[in-house]
């Protein structure tokens, strides 16, 4: 199947190819192999493409093809008013769908200078740290599958559809919630729903030692398929410009909740970022399961500390956005989420354009896979947490 | 035996070779031009008593098990997971067992965005599955192109590349509309659909 000039010409020059002939460790020789894993593969987390040379077991060369799922997004922003535009903006990464939404709502009010109210940003804070929840939850549950363990992956959404509970409640949604709004955020909490909160993170946070811990890390499958497999420097991961999770598990401190801090998170006592030093597909899975516990605890500080009054900045019926642009980050699920965002005084964007850190961290993904196995391949790629949706936006 | 000639490659016609050459759908359960008539055999001829009943049993015991694709495209994949996994369950209605291998499945959810990149490997999936076989379009964006309508890459709607049977509103669709959905299927399936 060849849609682009690029892959025309890769089938062309391949069909008058000969492969080299390889010879493995053991002196057996082989011919390299191409495989083609994706669009339809069960680990690829979507629609990836792959095209694998294999020599043997190894890995000789990777490359991702992608595209599968480009919906264009950044341009139905300017087709769009700033207030439609936030429902688009959760079709990025759609499984923290909040933290999109916090982001694109942010770069409106960085470019018109707009005052949050006290109650909106903690409760924005809330409702961020569970939609980080929920993603991790589903990459723990898929990764999971991915190496072969399947329970976890029904514990996982046990969970998850207690958040998208609360979720639902909120804002009347499961996904796509459309809940963040330039200058605050569009609903109050409903009565009783903070102490459903509270219950809920008393259960989670049993689950997540006696379900998730225990189940994989006293799982000798997983922490042979984990413990030292792709393992990225920290000064790669510098040089790749990775995020979130990724360089926070190579020993990078990139937190943007603390280095570039935004909303109430410098107020909250509780946001020490997590990090880990071995940079192995084992780290990256310790530091998503420290951000579940931290979330946890960053969710208890904000219900203590709630304050009263409004949630939402009065701006009248018709908010236009004043001309300027604004770069504005919000410390993802998967890392930076920014949006580039210009304004040209008029009732849509000029341009937004929308940066995901899903993107910037598959690049490091032929690098990783050079030289290592097969089997490995799928563990490593699954542990980098990509959701294609944001990788071709 | 006739060797088949080599087609020479050339860029796929999204026009020509995917939405004219669509297979249309039609009646108990064969779908392409070529299937139009009757399969020779006991159970297309359901004009008598025993063969009839033949039939219906089939259809009955076809209905049970559906085994769907697992051919996650976007947001509405997670909901598909969702229904499959613990709390929806999608198992008490025999459908859960997704399948990775077009070949052993019977039913494709398309669950998201299908851009005009995938259309053709959509189409080409459907057609890797055996008869019989059943398309659940699962969201807005499959059904209709949704959100996506005026977007340059999109698809719009999947019922101009593969025929469709069940068309599953909302965005995503809450996990209990995916498996009215199966449900509905079901009962098209068991009518011999």
């Amino acid at each position: 199947m060849a849609d682009t000039d690029t892959e025309i010409r890769q089938i062309q020059e391949g069909a008058n190819l000969v492969l080299p002939i390889a010879e493995t460790d053991e002196g057996i020789q082989t011919e390299e192999l191409i495989l083609n894993m994706g669009p339809q593969h069960p680990s690829t987390h979507g629609v990836l493409r792959l095209v694998l040379k294999l020599s043997g077991e190894k890995v000789v060369e990777c490359l991702p093809v992608m595209g599968y799922l480009h919906r264009g997004l950044e341009k139905i922003f300017e087709w769009r008013t700033y207030t439609q535009g936030i429902r688009y903006a959760d079709q990025s990464d759609y499984v923290s769908n909040m933290l999109n939404e916090h982001c694109y709502a942010g770069a409106m009010e960085a470019i018109g200078g707009l005052e949050v109210p006290r109650r909106a940003e903690y409760i924005r804070v809330i409702v961020d740290e569970l939609s980080r929840c929920t993603a991790h939850l589903v990459w723990l549950g898929s990764y999971g599958l991915d190496i072969g363990a399947t329970t976890p992956m029904l514990y996982c959404f046990r969970d998850r559809e207690e958040i998208l509970d609360l979720f639902e409640e909120l804002c009347g949604s499961r996904m796509n919630f459309n809940y963040f709004r330039p200058g605050g955020v569009l609903y109050d909490l409903p009565p009783g729903w903070l102490a459903k909160l509270e219950r809920f993170l008393d259960r989670y946070e049993e689950h997540i030692e006696s379900d998730y811990v225990a189940l994989l890390e006293g799982n000798e499958i997983f922490l042979e398929r984990t413990v030292g497999v792709g393992e990225i420097p920290a000064h790669l991961a510098v040089a790749y410009g990775l995020s979130g999770p990724i360089a926070r598990g190579s020993g990078v401190a990139v937190d943007l909740r603390t280095t570039r801090p935004y909303s109430v998170y410098p107020e909250l006592e509780e946001m020490r970022p997590v990090v880990m030093s071995e940079g192995d597909a084992f780290a990256r899975y310790k530091v998503r399961v420290g951000e579940m516990r931290l979330a946890i605890r960053l969710v208890r500080e904000c219900i203590a500390d709630l304050p009263g009054g409004p949630v939402r900045a009065r701006l009248g019926h018709v908010w236009k956005c004043p001309k300027g642009e604004a770069y504005y980050t919000v410390e993802g699920a998967k890392g930076e989420v920014g949006v580039y965002m210009i304004s040209d005084g008029g009732p849509n964007p000029f341009r937004a354009k929308l940066r995901g850190p899903s993107f910037v961290n598959l690049q490091i993904l032929p690098w990783l896979l050079k030289g290592r196995l097969v089997s490995d391949a799928v563990a490593i790629m699954g542990s980098l947490d990509f959701v294609l949706g944001e990788v071709d936006r | 035996m006739a060797v088949p000639e080599k087609v020479a490659l050339r860029p796929i016609d999204f026009e020509h070779d995917v939405i004219q050459k669509r297979p249309v759908s039609g009646q108990a359960g064969l779908r392409s031009p070529e299937a139009q008539a009757p399969t020779p055999g006991i159970l297309a001829a359901d004009d008598n008593v025993l063969f009839s009943t033949l039939t219906t049993l089939v259809n009955w015991a076809r209905s049970r098990s559906p085994w769907p694709l697992g051919y996650g495209l976007a947001c509405c994949a997670i909901e598909m997971m969702a229904t499959a996994a613990s709390h929806h369950d999608l198992s008490r209605f025999g459908a859960e067992v997704f399948r990775s291998s077009p070949r052993q499945a019977d039913v494709m959810i398309v669950a998201g965005t299908v851009t005009h990149k995938m259309a053709p490997r959509l189409r080409r999936l459907y057609e890797q599955m055996p008869e019989p076989k059943w398309v659940i379009a699962m969201g807005n964006c499959a059904s209709s192109g949704g959100e996506f309508w005026d977007s340059y890459a999109t698809l719009q709607g999947v019922d101009t590349v593969v025929p469709v049977d069940v068309y599953v509103a909302g965005c995503p669709p809450r996990p209990e509309a995916l498996t009215e959905g199966v449900l509905r299927l079901r009962e098209k399936i068991a009518k011999g659909g």
